[in-house]
């Protein structure tokens, strides 16, 4: 259960190793004991996290989770909370892939489309289900504010975030009246090892400033929010920018 | 069986679950629950009364509620032995009103007398008299307990099963289903208190008020205390101590009904506040003027509500937070520890965390319940508005409670962990073993028990 002062329990990241996600579960590790789960592919990127996040008070579970194998998420999901009720969720992975090759090679496109959105969708079901059953928790789902409109440079990865957005958007509604939460997170650029090496945005920002967000909207129950929060004003004001300008603007 | 969702939560109105609550005529017969029982799947089943515990005891998320407000029968009043047999959905507040005439006084009551016989026996809860009379588990003769296997039994606090009475005092509803029970009462002459009010200037008054001897004198007694302002007027408080009071004390005008109900409520308060009223500077106001209102005087005779129930003259006062709703930090800690408890009280005033309904009370001798909260000593109890940083300043709270051997009320508590409960309670593996044995498979389960990893 999440507690009275918004602290859990117990928490699953699916992609156990997803910089934002960690930083989120060290967050709540400052306000007292969790257990973790991490859900990815086994690597040593994962049993660092695992590593990491032990040091830092968890207990921390592993189970084997590619976002790319659309076959295993119900029982990569069913796993997960076999050790116990999730309290919170975090859909964290994601990638953004090379934007150019993107949208001119049919495999590069279709590999955004299955991690970004498939799985993202596929596991939001398998998660809802899980939830459902043990009468409470709080979902969160990483959006970004590419979902919000289109830009030129990655409208590849925008789509399907777009297409993420809107599920989960869509299943805050159909979750509401079950006494559990979601809660859609719309950072902006993020510096992370995803996008390392690209020139970052106005307003760009961390993932631990992402995490403090995260668990804030989760205290609060705020189902959209924005990272930094600013960003819901300027991201307000670009959709309605016309098309002409927008293709001009240096974003 | 129709069987409805609702969702639950506690008297802070904070952390709400999800579950199948089971009502009315789906609870009236034995039958009917234990059929619940053999159906309630996984998440288990829980039984709720009035659902004023503050956190998480009477609610079970994806699992079963059973309500047994539905369950109200009075079976038996005896004037002469005080016994009255009863269902475990009745109100303190019902019996109140059905034993007065007979001339008997419920043994224990809470802050509030909205809570059933069932919660205050799963609570073991307390009141001003614990000096005097001890806790509720100390006043029930026996109780019929529905198990997991569907079984009742008839429980005595010294009977061949007093290991699971004692383990189903104090045991939030997780060793079964409390159905029915013999409570007895306090024989007594009138409705009313003969009462000692004053008020002192800081702490080191308020603690020598209750160590001087002089609580001995009453059967009830407890403060107010200020925890908000700080220096000079820290933990300045106002105390009401008293007894029940005897005809030849009541005036003429009360002797002509002494055994009268006399227990107003002015308004109930709707659910209109917005959160953030519940501050430093309206609470600093409210605190001043409940401190001066109280007088230094002797033996005034008050009324059920005056000298016990002041909040109640506010129906449903919890909606005064706001929809972010409140926590209520309730501690103990033994005498010799008074030190560092004045420390305590210190640092709450100058926390920021601003508390207005704060009870001060000296506990006397528990009882044999392993989960009772009581225990010789300083209890506490203050209520904060939920705000950042709460979660942390109530974990620094709890290290310090259980450094002092002190530990926090599950009526109460709706955040801490199963490591810092379990310490605090030291003998919560013997309560286990008899719940367990009772209980193997974990039927019997709610959102604290998950959270604080009580049960299978």
């Amino acid at each position: 259960m999440i507690d009275a002062v918004g602290h859990p329990t117990s928490l699953l990241l699916l992609g156990g190793t997803s910089e934002i996600g960690l930083a989120t579960a060290e967050r709540y590790l400052e306000g007292g004991p969790v257990r973790v789960v991490l859900a990815g592919r086994q690597s040593p990127r994962l049993a660092d996290a695992a590593a990491r996040l032990t040091r830092a008070g968890a207990t921390v579970e592993t189970v084997e989770f590619d976002a790319r194998d659309a076959a295993v998420h119900t029982e990569a999901v069913r796993k997960a909370f076999a050790g116990g009720d999730i309290d919170v969720a975090v859909v964290a992975f994601g990638v953004l892939g090379d934007q150019e090759k993107a949208w001119q090679d049919i495999d590069a496109a279709v590999e955004l489309a299955e991690v970004n959105y498939v799985a993202a969708v596929s596991v939001g079901v398998a998660l809802a289900t899980e939830f459902r059953r043990q009468g409470h928790g709080h979902l969160v789902a990483l959006s970004s504010v590419a979902a919000e409109r289109a830009r030129r440079s990655n409208f590849v990865y925008g789509s399907t975030k777009a297409g993420l957005d809107a599920f989960y958007t869509g299943l805050t509604e159909a979750l509401r009246g079950e006494g559990i939460g979601v809660t859609v997170v719309r950072p902006g650029f993020v510096h992370t090892k995803m996008t390392e090496g690209l020139s970052p945005a106005p307003l760009s920002t961390t993932p631990e400033a992402v995490a403090d967000v995260i668990v804030s909207s989760v205290a609060s129950g705020r189902e959209q929010a924005w990272a930094p929060a600013p960003l819901r004003f300027v991201m307000s004001a670009l959709r309605h920018v016309p098309r002409p300008i927008f293709r001009r603007l240096p974003l | 069986m129709p069987r409805s969702q609702m969702t639950l939560a506690g008297w802070a109105r904070t952390a709400p679950s999800r579950a199948t609550v089971l009502t009315g005529d789906d609870v009236a017969s034995d039958e009917a629950l234990s059929e619940a029982i053999a159906t309630a799947g996984e998440r288990g089943v829980i039984a709720r009364g009035l659902g004023r515990s503050y956190g998480d005891t009477a609610q079970n998320a994806g699992g079963l509620v059973v309500d047994m407000t539905a369950r109200d029968r009075v079976h038996a009043v005896d004037a002469s032995t005080g016994l009255v047999d009863l269902d475990a959905g009745v109100s303190l507040d019902r019996l109140m009103r059905i034993a007065l005439p007979f001339g008997l006084w419920v043994p224990v009551l809470p802050g509030t007398r909205q809570v059933t016989i069932g919660g205050a026996i799963a609570n073991d809860i307390h009141g001003k008299n614990h000096h005097s009379h001890g806790s509720f588990g100390d006043h029930v003769v026996s109780m019929d307990l529905l198990l997991a296997s569907g079984e009742v039994r008839r429980l005595e606090p010294d009977g061949p099963e007093a290991e699971l009475f004692w383990a189903t005092v104090g045991g939030i509803g997780l060793t079964g289903i409390i159905l029915r029970a013999t409570i007895r009462m306090t024989h007594t002459e009138t409705a009313y208190f003969v009462a000692d009010t004053e008020r002192t200037a800081n702490l080191d008054e308020t603690i020598e008020r209750f160590s001087d001897g002089s609580d001995e004198a009453y059967d009830y007694s407890s403060a107010w205390f200020d925890s908000i302002s700080t220096g000079s007027k820290l933990g300045r408080a106002a105390l009401g101590r008293g007894s029940l009071a005897r005809l030849d004390e009541l005036p003429a005008k009360l002797r002509r009904d002494p055994l009268k109900f006399d227990a107003p409520t002015l308004l109930d308060l709707p659910d209109v506040f917005p959160n953030g009223l519940a501050n430093k500077l309206t609470f600093s106001a409210i605190g001043e003027l409940y401190y001066r209102k109280t007088k230094n005087e002797r033996g005034q005779i008050q009324n059920l509500t005056a000298f016990y129930h002041p909040l109640d003259l506010f129906g449903d006062w919890n909606r005064a937070y706001g929809s972010k709703g409140f926590l209520q930090y309730q501690f103990i800690v033994p005498l010799d520890a008074e030190a560092e408890f004045r420390a305590i009280i210190r640092d709450i005033a100058e926390s920021g965390h601003v508390s207005f309904l704060n009870v001060f009370k000296k506990f006397g001798e528990g009882n044999r319940a392993p989960l009772s909260f009581p225990m010789p000593g300083w209890n506490i109890c203050v209520d904060f508005p939920i705000v950042d940083g709460l979660g942390a300043f109530c974990r620094s709270l709890d290290e310090r409670v259980l450094a002092m051997g002190g530990r926090l009320y599950t009526a109460k508590d709706s955040r801490t962990d199963p490591a810092t409960f379990a310490a605090m309670y030291p003998r919560l593996d013997e309560w286990r073993k008899v719940r367990d044995a009772a209980d193997p498979d974990g039927v019997f389960a709610s959102d604290m028990s998950r959270r604080l990893r009580l049960t299978p």
